[in-house]
């Protein structure tokens, strides 16, 4: 969860290799919102999206979640392991920690739990956004964008 | 002529799959299964519909329940759209003579194609559940599966 306490949560399920979710992530994050953010990668549309949500998550025993999802949503064109890697490194991180934990099963529980947690909420696709306890399939549309302030 | 509704018993019906057999309706005897109507192989929205439910695979499998997908397109179709896509649900073709499955399960799209739907059969060969998208283009998400195994208590 980040942004500005007290505003209004906006729960995004997405997956860092939905070009979709990129770019509503950056609008959203120019808005007076709360962000939550979960995993929702699916592999065979997206071969990465499941090694870069588990990278992002390991990041997240650092204390690194928000800069290393940042970072892969920044450059969507790099997921590969090397690339992955490379992050971590950027960041700061203990590399080695991090390549141990992306690949640990309690990563990989965390983010199992999100998907079936959005798939039980009714998450098809992503991005979708949960504003007040609502479900918005898909890309905002200007109603929605109108009603987040942007 | 509107898609068949839980209770009813499953209509007779022949589909064909990649290895040359036939399926019908004692096919779907004996375990839950649930038949995704889908309107075109390698369409958008198929697409995403059948790589999500392939990411809740063990999932079902964990429910005892198998999923085929079913479409007009010809078996030779759908097996380049599985290994495409890298899944492993079983596909039904209803391409000879078209369309006749999707008619007798009120799921053919005045199109020629199917409706998006979802049916669900039981064990003893009647069915469970039934759901039509409002519109081909909307992907029914996994939840109103998962819930009408509870509401089923299967």
């Amino acid at each position: 969860m980040r942004g500005a306490d007290g505003a209004r949560l906006v729960i995004v399920y997405g997956d860092y290799e939905c070009p979709f979710c990129a770019a509503v992530e950056d609008r959203l994050r120019s808005l007076a919102l709360r962000l939550a953010f979960r995993h929702f990668p699916v592999r065979s549309s997206h071969p990465r999206a499941h090694a870069a949500a588990c990278a992002a998550e390991a990041a997240a025993l650092q204390g690194a979640f928000w800069p290393y999802h940042d970072a892969l949503f920044a450059d969507q064109g790099r997921l590969e392991d090397p690339h992955l890697w490379a992050r971590a490194e950027r960041l700061g991180l203990d590399v080695a920690r991090f390549d141990a934990d992306r690949r640990s099963s309690a990563v990989a529980e965390r983010v199992r739990a999100d998907f079936r947690g959005g798939v039980r909420a009714g998450v098809a696709t992503t991005p979708t956004l949960f504003v007040d306890g609502e479900r918005h399939a898909g890309r905002p549309d200007a109603a929605l964008w109108a009603a987040l302030g942007g | 002529m509107a898609i068949v509704e839980a209770g009813q018993p499953v209509p007779e019906f022949s589909l064909a799959t990649y290895e040359g057999d036939t399926f019908t309706q004692e096919d779907l005897c004996g375990a839950t299964t649930v038949l995704v109507f889908y309107p075109f192989a390698f369409s958008p929205v198929c697409t995403d519909q059948m790589s999500f439910y392939q990411e809740l695979l063990e999932d079902f499998e964990a429910r005892g329940v198998t999923l085929y997908g079913v479409s007009c397109d010809a078996v030779w179709s759908q097996q380049a759209f599985r290994e495409k896509l890298g899944i492993t649900i079983g596909q039904l073709s209803d391409f000879e003579p078209k369309g006749a499955a999707c008619r007798a399960f009120g799921v053919l799209h005045p199109g020629g194609f199917p409706q998006r739907a979802l049916v669900m059969t039981g064990a003893d060969g009647v069915v469970l559940w039934s759901h039509e998208a409002d519109s081909p283009g909307e992907l029914p998400g996994a939840n109103l599966i998962f819930d009408a195994l509870d509401a089923a208590a299967v």
